[in-house]
């Protein structure tokens, strides 16, 4: 008997350890080659863009840790800094530099997820294991600062809740030897190691137009050689006053990728330790900020640089205690809207590692 | 290959380093100390020197939390009557539904009256469905609880103090400059 050969479908998720969250991803796959794919999102979806048209605005910082729950210092800040520029509040001298340094270590927390969950992705157990230790160390640094691990509700439109507290500089001083070493840890277990690189190298790749057209931000950007980082491209908070490089990879496929996010921590470390230097004393929230909050009429739009990419806010103001409109441009979700063309004519086992080099986060893309 | 050894040199090196020093906390049997700032689940304080609740019940807190998750009522205080306590009105009835808190902390910022605490409560479970909505009893034990864990001073009361001490420091200061130019008009 013949057989006809057929095409199969795949269904993945949307409760898969590996989808990073519930995404849903229908493949047709022929024999080991993927054919077609088929994303589903939705699945986390919170509505959180209409929840903000209904909360006052000292409510919705708590909806913005909750967005991209893995960085949410740095979502915070966008939402602040929006709120900020309406009002035209000025924000402390301190303030800023607190916010500097807790967002660039939220931003190695959240590199250091990345690399244990790609190791998971790639079929290695340890790495998980060391970077979610460093992590952890960060996060007990947060717990010690903002009361919680990791909806902090920390930062305040025109400063931050409230000072560090009084043994900070003995717990940093702690941290950054540690974290130095567990980020060279994870690099130097995972980054070059053979199998690993056979695994990423030359998988996924796409070009620096493609990317561009598809709207990629952020390390799945720069992987590309794409030398874009809104820190340096329009300098928000105090940025400008450090110094520090923007890595940027060659062949955009997932192993640039990696790369990138590791030459981003430390950056990121080199930042903290110039802002720690640099440090004034002061003020930590303006006096403006403890009052009620209401924006002037009008709009903005403001972005940053977060861990995934470029997180943009969009806030429309008709002058009450509430937001009219809110929008949100999430970087995971331009950067997944290319899954499509990463996967097709790969293999299903190399499916698993690209979308793990993406770094999505579900509760961004869904909102 | 040899990369592969390599690797697997370092894990063998660090399950050793394990097996003498775990880093791991077995979490239930060992509970796991938390931060002064820790924000668990929010609780009432007791002001022991009158024997009330501080809460008057004024809903402040309850405007401002994003979830909705608290209710209120207030009365006249019986002891404001006898002459014992300055709060004209307390609290009756309060009830937070823990299940429902996001612990975001908003509702200490906001009080007035140094009423409401986040407890370094946050192990909680519960069978029910509504098991975790605690009325004024409930949570005024869980913020006694902590006001004798963390000797709980009112945060209003710290603040004045540390503006007090600023203000002798400047009165002081300017006490020492003025004599100066008292001796030299003198002169
Ligand atoms: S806890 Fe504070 S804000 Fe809330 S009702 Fe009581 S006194 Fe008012
Ligand atoms: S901590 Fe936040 S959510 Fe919980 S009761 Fe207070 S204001 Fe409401």
């Amino acid at each position: 008997m013949n057989a006809e050969p057929v095409e199969m479908l795949l269904n993945m998720g949307p409760q898969h350890p590996s989808t990073h969250g519930v995404f849903r991803m229908v493949l047709w796959v022929d024999g080991e080659k993927i054919v077609d794919v088929e994303p589903h999102i939705g699945y986390l979806h919170r509505g959180s863009e209409k929840l903000c048209e209904g909360e006052q605005y000292h409510q919705i910082i708590t909806l913005f840790d909750r967005m991209d729950y893995v960085a949410n210092f740095n979502n915070e800040l966008v939402y602040c800094q929006a709120v900020e520029k309406l009002m035209g509040l000025a924000v402390p001298e301190r303030a800023e530099y607190v916010r500097v340094i807790l967002c660039e270590l939220n931003r190695i927390a959240s590199h250091l997820l990345y690399v244990g969950t790609i190791g998971l992705d790639a079929g290695a157990m340890t790495p998980t294991m060391f970077a979610f230790r460093g992590r952890e160390r960060i996060q007990s640094l947060f717990e010690a600062i903002s009361g919680a691990r990791m909806m902090h509700n920390y930062f305040r439109i025109g400063g931050v809740k409230e000072d560090l507290p009084d043994n900070f500089e003995q717990m940093i001083s702690d941290l950054l030897p540690q974290l130095k070493e567990d980020v060279e840890e994870s690099d130097r277990i995972l980054t070059f190691n053979e199998i690993f690189l056979i695994r990423l190298k030359d998988v996924g790749g796409i070009s620096a137009e493609e990317a561009i057209d598809f709207g990629f931000t952020g390390p799945c950007l720069r992987g590309c050689g794409v030398e874009y980082d809104v820190r340096k491209a329009q300098p928000y908070s105090v940025y400008d006053r450090f110094d520090f490089d923007i890595p940027v990879g060659l062949d955009g496929d997932c192993w640039d990728r990696h790369w990138v996010r590791i030459q981003e921590m430390y950056e990121s470390l080199k930042i903290i330790e110039q802002a720690l230097q640099q440090i004034p004393g002061g003020e930590v929230v303006s006096s403006l900020g403890r009052r009620l909050i209401r924006p002037p009429a009008g709009e903005v739009y403001v972005r940053a640089e977060n861990p995934r990419g470029e997180l943009g806010v969009h806030l429309i103001s008709n002058g009450t205690d509430r937001p009219y409109r809110l929008k949100v441009r999430p970087p995971s979700f331009c950067n997944l809207s290319a899954i499509k063309r990463l996967l097709a004519e790969s293999w299903i086992a190399d499916s698993v590692v690209i979308l793990g080099s993406l770094d999505i986060v579900l509760g961004e893309v869904d909102r | 290959m040899l990369n592969s050894v390599k690797g697997m040199m370092l894990t063998l090196a660090s399950t050793f380093q394990g097996l003498k020093k775990p880093v791991t906390r077995e979490y239930p049997k060992q509970p796991t100390p938390v931060q002064p700032r820790f924000m668990g689940f929010p609780a009432l304080t007791w002001d022991s020197g009158v024997g009330e609740p501080f809460c008057t019940g004024c809903m402040v807190c309850i405007r401002n939390c994003p979830t909705q998750c608290m209710s209120a009522s207030m009365m006249d205080n019986p002891l404001n009557e006898e002459g014992q306590s300055h709060r004209r009105k307390i609290v009756d009835y309060f009830e937070i539904n823990l299940n429902r808190c996001i612990l975001c902390g908003i509702c200490v910022e906001v009080c007035n009256f140094d009423a409401i605490v986040m407890s370094h409560e946050h192990e909680m479970s519960t069978y029910e469905r509504n098991g975790d909505r605690v009325a004024l009893p409930g949570l005024l034990d869980i913020g006694k609880k902590y006001q004798q864990e963390t000797a709980w001073i009112p945060p209003t009361v710290l603040a004045k103090a540390k503006k007090d001490a600023e203000d002798a420091a400047k009165a002081a200061a300017a006490e020492a400059a003025e004599p100066a130019a008292a001796t030299q008009e003198a002169d």
